[in-house]
């Protein structure tokens, strides 16, 4: 069958491949920001593409669960290195944010505070700290069946994310509102009553 | 009519086009000696004008697409000629006015301005045009109008991004008429010199420089005085965050974002921030039209 192919086929690829092709990225934007590669307002095209690879990322992490319950194919040795290069990217945009954009210290805490948008965004950075934190086999051992509850914590992560996306452009775009819908639909999918539902 | 007001910002301080063609490269070189040398020169290029690439490639005009870049690769099949723009409303001479028969009355000069925008970037742009008050007087305004309103063109076949409801179509804005008559308000038809790009609102847009761009109306087809505050596209979708009045004002920050700094367009990776300034530097030029006005209150 093609699906078990598929799962052959996955198999034999290493799980370190997803950690170095999303190493490419970040390093070539930064590239292209000091070369002119990113047009007149680099720092907000930089700031802007980081924070849309993680949003990416992360969903891909959340499509891994339901993609192998509704068709049978396994992703599932990726899950973590997708996860851990989501954080990544997170903090990369975070930090991109902070360093080159908004520069200056004072007005990062008023922003943090006072902005819901960035609240948000700043949450659901909160949220993936202690997951990438245990992204490690020892922590899986250590929490055992807590574990999977604590990283639990990647759905209202994804949905900050998402709402972070809609919330910061001006007048109603379709880009972010179908991040949302996407980051909706796969935590549905989820839900006992959407997959008995489904099951039926 | 024309050169009632003498920029500060002089035409010295456009760089010579050799230059600004050279700028890019020139910058990207100056990004790998480091954060040091840019900040350096940070006050000098205060007022130097944009580039010519900075100008018409980092344009927001959702009428095309809400990417900064979506103006440039699709505004090109716009058809600007011929034109007109219809004046109504409280006029003695009501009607259609062409862009010939405009361009034949008035007289073209440059202004080099600040122009800011309310995301908090800004960039020092050579428009050329006439006065706002030049058309006003050809139409005649009746001294009962208190406001002057705007509208843009809504032609979904040549403008894609009107084929989605970002904001209600046609896009609108609106002037009290002492702002509109105000000599620094003008209505450009051309940059450095040249037609103005349809990316930057061509054949004809509104520059007022101690507004939020977005006050700017881009290819305006329609011109009406009124006695009351006409509708403002901004204000009308969200409107704790875009006032009618929408002075530049530090003081005053938008809800999602801190209005006291600003970051110029072309300055690479390493661009500092730099203060955002009352009436974005035109204060002695227009505080006295908001004499008394709580700023606060009429953002």
């Amino acid at each position: 069958m093609l699906v078990d192919r598929l799962n052959v086929g996955l198999r034999r690829i290493p799980a370190w491949v997803v950690y170095v092709a999303f190493s490419i990225p970040a390093p070539w934007w930064l590239y292209l920001g000091l070369t002119g590669g990113l047009g007149v307002e680099p720092i907000e095209r930089l700031e802007h593409e980081l924070g849309k690879l993680a949003l990416q990322l992360l969903i891909a992490t959340l499509v891994v669960t339901p993609l192998r319950r509704f068709s049978g194919v396994n992703f599932q040795k990726f899950r973590r290195a997708l996860g851990v290069m989501a954080f990544i990217y997170v903090l990369l945009h975070l930090l991109v944010w902070l360093v080159l954009d908004v520069q200056i210290l004072s007005q990062i805490w008023a922003d943090i505070i006072k902005r819901p948008y960035i609240t948000i965004g700043m949450g659901g950075f909160l949220l993936l700290l202690p997951l990438a934190l245990t992204s490690n086999n020892a922590a899986v051992r250590w929490l055992g069946p807590r574990w999977r509850k604590l990283h639990k914590l990647a759905y209202p992560a994804a949905i900050l994310g998402a709402l972070h996306f809609v919330w910061l452009v001006k007048g109603i775009q379709l880009e972010p509102l179908i991040y949302m819908g996407i980051v909706l639909i796969l935590l549905a999918l989820r839900s006992k009553w959407v997959q008995r539902y489904l099951a039926r | 009519m024309a050169h009632r007001w003498k920029n500060n910002l002089t035409s010295e301080e456009v760089t010579a086009e050799v230059l600004w063609l050279n700028r890019r490269q020139l910058l990207s070189g100056l990004a790998g000696i480091g954060v040091g040398a840019i900040a350096g020169s940070a006050s000098a290029s205060e007022l130097e004008p944009n580039s010519w690439e900075d100008i018409t490639s980092y344009n927001n005009f959702y009428e095309f697409g809400t990417d900064k870049g979506d103006p440039k690769r699709y505004a090109e099949n716009l058809t600007t000629s011929p034109w007109a723009i219809e004046i109504d409303g409280l006029v003695d001479r009501p009607g259609t006015y062409s862009m010939e028969d405009i361009l034949a009355a008035v007289t073209i000069e440059e202004r080099i301005y600040r122009f800011r925008c309310v995301e908090a970037w800004s960039m020092v742009i050579p428009w050329s045009g006439f006065e706002l008050a030049d058309l006003l007087q050809m139409a005649g305004v009746q001294p009962e109008a208190k406001y002057i309103a705007f509208e843009t063109l809504y032609r979904p076949e040549e403008m894609r991004g009107q084929r989605f409801p970002t904001i209600e179509w046609p896009y609108v804005e609106g002037l009290r008429l002492d702002e509109a008559m105000h000599p620094l308000t003008i209505l450009a038809t051309g940059l450095y010199g040249k037609t103005i790009p349809n990316q930057n609102g061509a054949p004809i847009r509104l520059v007022v420089p101690w507004k939020y761009g977005f006050k700017s109306i881009k290819s305006i087809v329609k011109i009406t005085a009124t006695t009351m505050q006409p509708p403002t596209s901004w204000n009308r979708l969200q409107p704790r965050e875009y006032g009618f009045y929408s002075n530049v004002n530090p003081g005053v920050d938008h809800p999602r974002w801190s209005q006291a700094t600003e970051r110029k367009v072309g300055q690479g990776l390493f661009a500092r921030r730099q203060p955002t300034l009352m009436f974005n530097g035109y204060e002695e030029e227009v505080a006295s039209l908001y004499e008394g006005m709580d700023l606060t209150k009429h953002y």
